[in-house]
């Protein structure tokens, strides 16, 4: 491993970290890109190791966000709920859909989700 | 208002379990949708994914897709700039930080998209 790229994986997870503290999501985005490119992961095994990478992030960025009162703990954390059960499902979809239909639906909701944003 | 909040969540989840980043269908979703502010939408989909990561981690692990080793020196790294980045976002105003993100997303696809048709054409040639 040369020093070029030990530096470029370094700076990778830690804007990776950075996404996902200050934009709350994100990070697992920045994740699988550079598991793909820089750790030449398959996408089904760096969407998967992204979610290993992620989920201590997302503890440590929500302790903040609470000590910070940017959090309601009121009938709107139902949506954890929802989330959670999703996610069980998700995870048993991604072993029985191509790779190629993973990245295509990803890019998709990027670009709606990104746009709807940026102009509401 | 309860159900429409777990639909939401379910939606999302799914994008989640997949390792596709669920926030990025959630968050919109609350704030557009449901008219939630940006930092709440954020820790919300913080939270939600401490807790579907759990699950989701089980299957990927069982299903050997996940390379602990990889995680762990990525991870070192990561958290301690998750943790400077929140303690950023706190700071900074919720429509910017709404924008800001809205940007993120749209520069994430185009680069994917020019990304995946070079895959593609290299594929076919």
């Amino acid at each position: 491993m040369n020093n070029k790229n030990k530096i470029l994986k370094v700076v990778a997870s830690c804007l990776t970290g950075f996404v996902n503290g200050f934009f709350g999501s994100g990070g697992g985005i920045l994740c699988v890109l550079s598991l793909k490119k820089f750790y030449g992961l398959k996408t089904k095994n760096a969407h998967a190791t992204t979610v290993a990478i992620i989920f201590p992030l997302c503890i440590v960025s929500s302790v903040v966000y609470a000590l910070g009162n940017s959090l309601q703990f009121n009938s709107k954390m139902f949506v954890s709920l929802g989330v959670v059960l999703g996610g069980i499902l998700g995870a048993l979809t991604l072993k029985r859909i191509k790779s190629e239909i993973v990245s295509w639906i990803f890019i998709i909701l990027l670009f709606i989700s990104g746009t709807q944003m940026i102009i509401s | 208002m309860i159900i429409l909040y777990i639909v939401l969540g379910v939606l999302s989840g799914i994008l989640g379990g997949m390792g596709m980043g669920g926030g990025v269908l959630l968050i919109p979703l609350l704030t557009i949708a449901l008219g939630f502010s940006q930092k709440l939408a954020q820790g919300l989909n913080l939270i939600s994914f401490c807790i579907m990561s759990v699950f989701a981690l089980i299957i990927h692990i069982k299903n050997g897709y996940v390379n602990i080793k990889i995680a762990l020196f990525f991870g070192i790294f990561a958290v301690i700039f998750a943790i400077l980045g929140a303690v950023l976002a706190n700071l900074i105003s919720a429509s910017i930080l709404k924008k800001l993100f809205g940007g993120l997303l749209v520069l994430m696809s185009v680069y994917l998209t020019i990304h995946e048709l070079f895959v593609w054409y290299k594929k076919r040639t």
